[in-house]
């Protein structure tokens, strides 16, 4: 029995006292049973089911391609545009989705954390879970198009992609777990959440590339802000996936509109050393605040 | 109807629970939203008021015991049972529990209308703490219990209210904790199936298992329970055996 740790009718414990997301870990079947639920709920009745989920992230980047890379013709600045702009959204979508489901998770099962005990970290980790179930589908049309465009895997490259998912993940982890907690005392965080995730698409280099950033004069005579800019843990991650599926096929490029890696931006695996730190550091600060706070979920709610 | 308290004993190597000097103070906030929160501490309004919703509670339960928790409305027995079960801290005081607990606060928290009974007995289980492997072991046994075989397959939500209880009840009283905590469920379903679930009650007690049963049914507690506390406005006035329990909290009514 690997269940409720104190299982063994050993010494008198206190109740309600888990170890957090280690319980989580021990408790991956009940894991995968919430993120089942919360997916069987979300495409009950519906025709397309989990279909819907390649649909909305498509209409946003046609949307995103027609206004940007036709009208704006950011895509002449930008060689296969297409796959520069997809391989970047699908990290802010699933940075989007994974933050706010989870910022709304504990609210969201109000009924089960009032009435039983269980880990209630397991809810914002099933959030992150079900965004990774609709991430896997959006990174393999990626796949293709990049395919497509000329792209061949590499291996470095992929496994600065593999850390940019862990840096995503990882810090939705951690700062799902610290608003999730926060929000059930004070509800107005979901909406700063919301708002904050508008911000973060926007400040990721998805739609433009950073070297327009750094072009920019204020920013030009102030480096610091570049790299304040580039420590964004989610550019880190828009960065290496860059680096990973559209750097490749903009190489594969004819003879003139090929480019060099001066596209990328310097240090980039500094960033991404960095963006680790900062994202486990989030998970750590995200877990000690959730179980702070954790004691009250069951009379605020 | 106060009876003489001695100080209570010291927790033994036999105590199933131990609650020692709980109170459990509530805050009732008036608003929840930032904006009103910063309007109200800059007019210097207070923002909430505090109510005890148990007062310096202790109490020691034996293994094997089956105490009946008795008391009027919002004298604090749920309060006290969430306390036990860890769903709430307490404000002060201490709250420890021997062996696994299965807190029966309300029959059916966690099933979901849009599962079928199947999903839900699978996920009542495992949030109940059971592995996938047990309940796949116990599924038929749950199933059975319930009696609604034909419906497993269907969506909670066309479920009776009585199959839905059913089929929640059968789930908990397969989870096979040490202690048992009850709270008014023992009236759902029909009365054939009270009978059943009171026969199981039972034998859960005939194994040695601990129970805290509250209820409203006097008469059920009296039969069930080997000791009665009474609670009156988050006190406990009485802690004795079942019927002068109940003679205790007539006698404040
Ligand atoms: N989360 C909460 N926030 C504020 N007050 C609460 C909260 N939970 C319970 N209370 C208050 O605590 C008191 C005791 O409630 P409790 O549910 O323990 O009563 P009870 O003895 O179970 O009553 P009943 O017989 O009606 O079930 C009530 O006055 C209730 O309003
Ligand atoms: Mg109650």
């Amino acid at each position: 029995m690997t269940a409720p740790p104190a299982a063994a009718a050993g010494d008198l414990v206190v109740p309600g006292r888990g170890a957090g997301l280690l319980d989580v870990a021990r408790r991956r079947f009940l894991l995968s049973l919430l993120v089942r639920k919360e997916l069987r709920v979300r495409y009950r009745a519906s025709v397309l089911g989990l279909a819907w989920s390649y649909v909305k992230p498509g209409v946003q980047y046609l949307v995103y391609y027609l206004a940007l890379g036709i009208f704006l013709q950011l895509g002449r600045e930008i060689p296969d545009f297409a796959v520069y702009l997809f391989s970047g959204m699908i990290v802010v979508n699933l940075f989007s989705e994974a933050l706010g489901n989870a910022t709304r998770a504990v609210v969201n099962n109000a009924d089960l954390v009032k009435k039983i005990y269980l880990p209630r970290e397991l809810f914002p980790v099933a959030s992150v879970w079900v965004a990774i179930v609709h991430f896997a589908p959006q990174l393999l049309v990626l796949l293709v198009g990049a395919a497509i465009a000329g792209w061949r895997p590499q291996l470095l490259p992929l496994l600065g992609a593999v850390a940019g998912f862990v840096i995503v993940v990882t810090l939705a982890t951690g700062l799902g777990l610290l608003f999730s907690a926060l929000n059930a005392v004070f509800r107005d965080l979901e909406n700063l959440v919301d708002l904050l995730l508008m911000v973060a698409v926007w400040l990721s280099p998805v739609l433009y590339s950073w070297r327009q950033v750094a072009a920019v004069p204020f920013v030009a005579e102030n480096s610091w802000l570049l790299t304040l800019y580039q420590l964004n843990p989610v550019t880190v991650a828009v960065e290496l996936f860059h680096w990973a599926f559209w750097f490749p096929a903009a190489q594969n490029q004819p003879e003139g509109s090929r480019v060099g890696p001066e596209v990328l931006p310097p240090d980039l695996l500094w960033h991404a050393g960095a963006g680790l730190v900062l994202a486990a550091v989030a998970l750590a600060v995200g877990q000690a605040a959730f179980r702070r706070v954790e004691g009250r979920f069951a009379q605020e709610l | 109807m106060q009876s003489a308290r001695t100080p209570p004993p010291q927790a033994s190597a036999t105590t199933a629970i131990d609650v020692d000097a709980v109170s459990m103070r509530f805050t009732l906030r008036h608003t929840r939203s930032l904006k009103e929160m910063a309007v109200y501490a800059l007019r210097g309004k207070d923002l909430s008021n505090s109510f005890d919703a148990l007062d310096a509670v202790s109490l020691q339960v034996q293994q094997g015991e089956t105490v009946g928790l008795l008391g009027f409305n919002g004298s604090g027995k749920s309060t006290l049972l969430k306390l036990i079960s860890g769903v709430m801290r307490p404000t002060s005081g201490s709250v420890r529990v021997r062996g696994r607990i299965a807190g029966l606060i309300e029959v059916g928290a966690g099933f979901h209308p849009d599962l079928t009974g199947r999903e839900n007995v699978y996920l009542n289980g495992a949030i109940l703490g059971m592995e996938e492997a047990t309940i796949r072991e116990r599924f038929d046994d749950i199933v059975a219990f319930s009696e609604i075989e034909r419906f497993i397959d269907t969506e909670v939500k066309h479920y009776s209210s009585g199959m839905f209880l059913r089929l929640a009840f059968a789930v908990a009283v397969h989870t096979d904790p040490e202690v048992f905590l009850i709270d008014e469920i023992l009236a759902v379903g029909d009365e054939p199936f009270q009978r059943k679930c009171l026969e199981k009650v039972e034998a859960l007690r005939a194994e040695g298992r601990t129970l805290v049963v509250v209820s409203h049914d006097l008469g059920l507690v009296e039969r069930l329970c080997t000791r009665g506390v009474v609670l009156q406005h988050g006190r406990v006035i009485a802690d004795t055996d079942a019927p002068a329990a109940v003679a205790a909290l007539r006698a404040t009514g």
